[in-house]
């Protein structure tokens, strides 16, 4: 059970290189292979989290949530789905028609490319990069880009109102993002995510970081625009924002895009505070990588719960709450974190 | 650097899905005329003028400041890596770099370009 997609993947290299093909070829053909896997996946999740979100909202408010297609309505979201690919996309006629549908064909980039270098489980990492949370950073925030040319593109108003704030805050909440991370960065000196993952061996992140988990959990819910953090598509009020103008598949990947954002921070948190793959209390006999898609629903629940118990707060709240207290908070960790490091590798001196 | 073309992989191939997804979207929707379809949504009132003008300018005031602190990241990064091996005089010196950097922080607060007017 635990080595079974490692082996896989060594089969199929086994296999090809018998085939007498060149070196190249075999990495190529491999990569592929693993990346329709994380494909399979991540859609396989999405299409779970839309049903497993539905479900949560509705025993939080007293209902029963979708019951009707399959077995307690398991099969909602495929419904849905092969619904909105028959539905036609309108493009409207004042809009910028080629930005226009290059923005959902792009809001799948940035996520599936995050997913190259993130550990699924003991080995079980496409590209392991030595400098993984740099590129997790840099193609994070790649999304807002693709958001804001669907809101400007789209030359609607309100639009325009949700992508002038994607811009405002998924740029304000990166930086306390950013600076959180670097308190994970300063206790293991290493940027590769397997690395983060090892050096938690002893002890987990979250009891040495627990502001710096805070403040990656407040701003992850806002880099996702989740609620509390959804002015961007505020639907009462700007009518899901960027969004507006999209029909059928087009509005299907932003929808998607967002749950796969939502897995991705959540596996991030898992990697970087929860100890990723390793098993607690010695329970090594479930295998690495079920423990690391146990974390990653904790923390997805807890994505969920957050956004079905508080209301939607004022951009100025929201602008102020990040700049005058996620950044001086997270400044503050990374003097303690600096200070804790530095004394504690002189005592072991 | 197979490392790299295998990121190349990634993305191009996380442009592919987007591509077939749209493509086949494009190949079974159905497709009907009607004058009003096209206009751009507004609630169902007639469109008044375009959304490509002007716009409030507090958005770029924290874009500038956003900037700032994005470009000190990417300098903390290196040296919270190379930690260990710095010793204690990195350690004083990234901290007068963030302390200037605070400094801005505070002039920027005190200016009032972190409240939203």
């Amino acid at each position: 059970m635990e080595n079974i997609f490692v082996n896989a993947a060594g089969g199929i290299r086994n296999l090809l290189e018998s085939a007498g093909l060149p070196g190249l070829a075999v990495d190529l053909i491999v990569l592929t292979v693993i990346f329709v896997a994380i494909l399979v996946f991540v859609l396989l999740n999405v299409l779970w989290l839309v049903y497993m979100e539905r479900k949560v909202s509705a025993f939080i408010q007293c209902r029963i949530g979708p019951n009707r297609v399959g077995p307690m309505g398991l099969f909602q979201t495929i419904a849905d789905t092969v619904k909105l690919i028959s539905k036609e996309i309108i493009i409207p006629k004042n809009t910028n028609k080629k930005l226009f549908l290059l923005a959902p064909v792009m809001i799948f980039m940035p996520p599936m490319a995050v997913f190259a270098v993130t550990p699924f489980g003991k080995g079980m990492v496409a590209l392991d990069l030595n400098i993984g949370v740099y590129y997790f950073v840099a193609l994070a925030s790649l999304s807002t880009v693709i958001i804001w040319t669907a809101g400007w593109t789209s030359n609607n108003k309100y639009s325009l109102l949700g992508s002038m704030r994607v811009v405002a805050q998924m740029v304000s909440y990166e930086v306390p993002l950013l600076l959180s991370i670097v308190g994970v960065v300063l206790l293991t000196g290493t940027l590769n995510l397997t690395g983060i993952i090892t050096s938690q061996q002893s002890v987990w992140f979250i009891f040495l970081q627990p502001l710096a988990f805070l403040i990656y959990l407040i701003a992850a819910v806002a880099e996702t625009n989740r609620t509390p953090f959804d002015l961007v598509e505020g639907e009462s009020e700007i009518i899901t924002g960027p969004f507006t103008e999209y029909s059928g598949m087009g509005f299907a990947f932003f929808f998607l895009a967002e749950y796969a954002n939502v897995l991705l921070v959540s596996m991030l948190a898992s990697i970087l505070f929860l100890g990723g793959w390793l098993a607690p209390f010695g329970l090594t006999f479930i295998p690495s990588w079920i423990w690391l898609l146990l974390k990653v629903y904790l923390m997805i629940f807890i994505l969920m719960w957050l956004r079905w118990t508080y209301p939607r707060i004022r951009i100025d709240q929201m602008m102020a709450f990040c700049w005058k207290v996620l950044v001086p908070l997270a400044i503050v960790n990374i003097f303690v974190t600096g200070i804790g490091k530095y004394l504690y590798e002189s005592v072991r001196w | 650097m197979s490392e790299w073309v295998g990121v190349a992989l990634f993305i191009m191939a996380g442009l592919a899905f987007g591509v077939v997804g749209i493509g086949v979207s494009f190949l079974v929707h159905p497709r009907s005329k009607n004058r009003y379809k096209l206009e751009t949504y507004e609630c169902g009132i007639p469109v008044e003028g375009s959304a490509w003008g002007r716009f409030k300018a507090q958005y770029f005031t924290f874009a500038l400041i956003f900037v700032i602190f994005d470009v000190e990241v990417i300098y903390l990064y290196p040296w919270a890596v190379s930690f260990v091996q710095l010793g204690l005089a990195g350690l004083v010196k990234m901290f007068i770099f963030i302390f200037i950097l605070v400094l801005g922080l505070w002039y920027a607060w005190k200016e009032g370009a972190l409240e939203w007017k």
